[in-house]
């Protein structure tokens, strides 16, 4: 079964070795063609003008920010249900990755949103949510941060990885609530009756762009969690090591 | 804690504190450290810096190692040695030593770059006892100074203390085990119904 | 003379950017309050604009407390704090020095954030430089203030919540001038720099009276 084979991480490097250059090269096309399109072939907005370019970056990451939250459950699952060794590795190399695209989202959505509604920011139930989600993300990578040992770590974020899955539905359905109780449809909805073939190739053209960045990132960043937990063991088994040289030191007052 | 306890004690030579448990070994280690203020009586170093506090012309090695382990091994030391301030003394010649040739004096030079979060707890001992050697002070007050080593570092260390006391240094130690001193002076603590309080004077 | 200071600083710093990054985790906690606040009033942006450095300041205040527990408490712990009682270095500076680390690592980052958690709550750019402004003059105050309750409390096992409660009291000045020279600042005919100065002084006076009361209570504390 080739999802067990490549437990072992040296076995998992080895593989990223082969994949990473072609999935770059891949990624560096669609960005190639994506940018091509948004940028000269998709149309302007008869009411927007050229900000409607925004987004072409602004829904991909939002979309990235959402898939890479689900990627962190599946493998905290990994990690708590099928004690899968790289699960942790997985989870914990996407938090960051995951806060950027949420971050990503939130200031291009905000600069999107100057022009329409005169600020850069509103408390829209959509923003509001992703706020959220970006504030998680924080927490989550500062556990990890916190912890020295990166299983105790990795099953503590974990269990908060899930519990914030499960509880994500009910954040997001509060705070609609929440919105629609203060703020009656006072907010423009950004999707428009129907998309036109001409924005939708190529916003999905800089979708592909962006799950191949994120597949990019997300298996470097996994590359480089083995190798700084191979460093940290090989430096903790250097602590242990007895030294040759100290037997005979003793200290000498200088008279 | 105690009553009636003087003692005096010259330059070159140890005092060995000994006793049961709770009898007040540490109280008064810490007493004389001055992190606990004696209700009467008084600490006097003669023939140190007259402006300068007793308990700041000493080192204080206790239970507890006061070494972050966010920081690396030699990170710990340098601190240590910036921060404590030396207290020369006529009677007393040690230069301090630089923290990379303390540490390999007491065998852990190899860890001098690690965290010291990956330290054993023998290591974080030895780490500990580099601070007496990377700022020069006459006074040793060593609690329990042999628990958690092995018995290579506790040689290592008897040989520190005797080279210590051999420069004209003082050293009061409260231990249970018996340390090969060079010139020692045993201080036995006793519970307060014993008619005679020790009192153990130095010789001259 | 200035050394022994240096190593002290740079210590500190480096301890409050390795351990869990505490400077993270407070301006995480900071965003956390400005976030929730509109949950609990309400999306109105001409409220949130008009309450908004009312907002900073008590996530401020919230943040810096909660970060203060472990200043001495840390030291106290691994026996480092008695060793710093016998280096020979006069005390009140160590804790002056102390604060200024702890607040260089976790005050600091507050400062920088304002503006950015100003945009949450639509205040005007002359509003949000006024707030940064205060914030980086006040947050040393709070630290200070707070190094007593961190003193004080150093040898209880949960001192976090009783700090904040022994020092909120004190820090209602600091919060009063602060928020008053924001909104003086946004609303016209009220003086700004009257109350800025006044919280200048008070920033000056907990810079004395912070070093001189924690240090007393560490002595007690050391037993």
């Amino acid at each position: 079964m080739a999802f067990w084979d490549y437990a072992n991480p040296t076995r998992f490097l080895r593989l990223v070795q082969v994949v990473l250059p072609w999935l770059t090269g891949l990624c560096v096309l669609a960005f190639a063609a994506g940018f091509y399109m948004s940028f000269f072939v998709a149309p302007e907005d008869y009411q927007q003008g050229q900000t409607v370019r925004i987004m072409y970056i602004h829904v991909p990451a939002a979309w990235l920010s959402m898939m890479c939250y689900s990627i962190m459950a599946v493998s905290s699952l990994g990690t708590l249900v099928w004690k899968h060794p790289l699960a942790d590795v997985s989870a914990k190399a996407a938090a960051p990755i995951g806060a950027a695209f949420t971050f990503m989202s939130l200031v291009t959505g905000s600069l999107w949103g100057k022009p329409m509604w005169g600020t850069y920011w509103v408390w829209d139930a959509r923003l509001t949510s992703v706020l959220v989600l970006l504030i998680m993300y924080l927490g989550l990578m500062t556990l990890w941060r916190t912890m020295d040992d990166p299983i105790k770590a990795g099953k503590a974020a974990a269990i908060l990885t899930l519990v914030g899955a499960l509880n994500l539905p009910i954040i997001k359905f509060s705070v609609d609530w929440w919105n629609t109780l203060h703020q009656p449809a006072s907010v423009m909805r950004m999707d428009g009756p129907t998309i036109h073939p001409d924005i939708l190739w190529p916003l999905l053209v800089m979708a592909i762009a962006f799950t191949l960045l994120f597949f990019v990132l997300h298996l470097m960043a996994m590359r480089n969690e083995i190798l700084r937990r191979r460093v940290r063991t090989l430096r903790l088994r250097a602590a242990t090591s007895a030294h040759p040289r100290s037997a005979t030191a003793t200290a000498q007052p200088a008279e | 804690m105690f009553e009636d306890l003087s003692f005096s004690l010259n330059g070159g030579s140890a005092l060995v504190v000994t006793g049961a448990n709770g009898i007040g070994k540490s109280s008064l280690l810490r007493t004389l450290a001055g992190l606990v203020p004696p209700s009467h009586g008084s600490i006097r170093l003669e023939g140190g810096a007259a402006d300068t506090p007793p308990e700041e012309q000493a080192h204080y090695f206790g239970h507890q190692d006061a070494v972050k382990p966010a920081l690396s091994v030699e990170e710990n030391l340098q601190f240590w040695q910036n921060f404590t301030a030396p207290a020369p003394a006529p009677g007393f010649s040690v230069r301090s030593v630089t923290p990379l040739e303390a540490l390999d004096t007491l065998g852990i030079g190899h860890t001098a770059q690690l965290p010291a979060a990956f330290l054993s707890a023998g290591q974080k001992r030895r780490l500990s006892l580099c601070r007496l050697l990377v700022t020069s002070r006459p006074v040793w007050l060593m609690d329990e100074p042999t628990s958690a080593l092995d018995r290579r570092s506790e040689t290592q260390l008897l040989e520190l203390m005797n080279a210590h006391l051999a420069a004209g240094g003082l050293i009061v130690t409260a231990t249970h085990s018996d340390l090969a001193l060079a010139d020692v002076l045993q201080l036995h603590l006793q519970a307060a119904d014993a008619a005679a309080l020790p009192v153990e004077d130095a010789l001259p | 003379m200035t050394s022994w200071a240096l190593a002290l600083f740079l210590r500190d710093l480096r301890l409050s950017v390795r351990v869990g990054g505490s400077a993270l985790v407070g301006v995480l906690f900071f965003l956390a309050v400005v976030t929730v606040i509109p949950f609990g009033v309400g999306p109105d942006l001409n409220l949130l604009s008009r309450i908004g450095p009312a907002i900073l300041w008590i996530g401020a205040l919230l943040a810096t407390l909660l970060g203060l527990d472990r200043l001495f408490q840390a030291d106290r712990d691994d026996g480092t704090l008695d060793l710093m009682l016998m280096a020979g270095r006069p005390l009140e500076l160590v804790v002056l020095i102390k604060c200024l680390a702890h607040w260089v690592a976790t005050g600091l980052p507050l400062v920088v954030a304002a503006p950015l958690l100003a945009v949450f709550l639509n205040l005007e750019p002359l509003a949000m430089g006024a707030v940064t402004l205060t914030l980086l003059v006040g947050t040393p105050a709070l630290t200070l203030i707070g190094a007593i309750g961190a003193a004080l409390t150093v040898s209880l096992r949960r001192g976090g919540l009783l700090l904040a409660v022994l020092v909120v009291p004190l820090a209602i000045p600091v919060l009063i001038f602060g928020v008053s020279a924001a909104d003086a600042a946004i609303h016209d005919p009220v003086p700004f720099l009257t109350p800025f100065l006044i919280l200048c002084a008070l920033s000056l006076i907990a810079a004395v009276i912070g070093p001189v009361a924690s240090a007393a209570a560490l002595r007690f504390a050391s037993d």
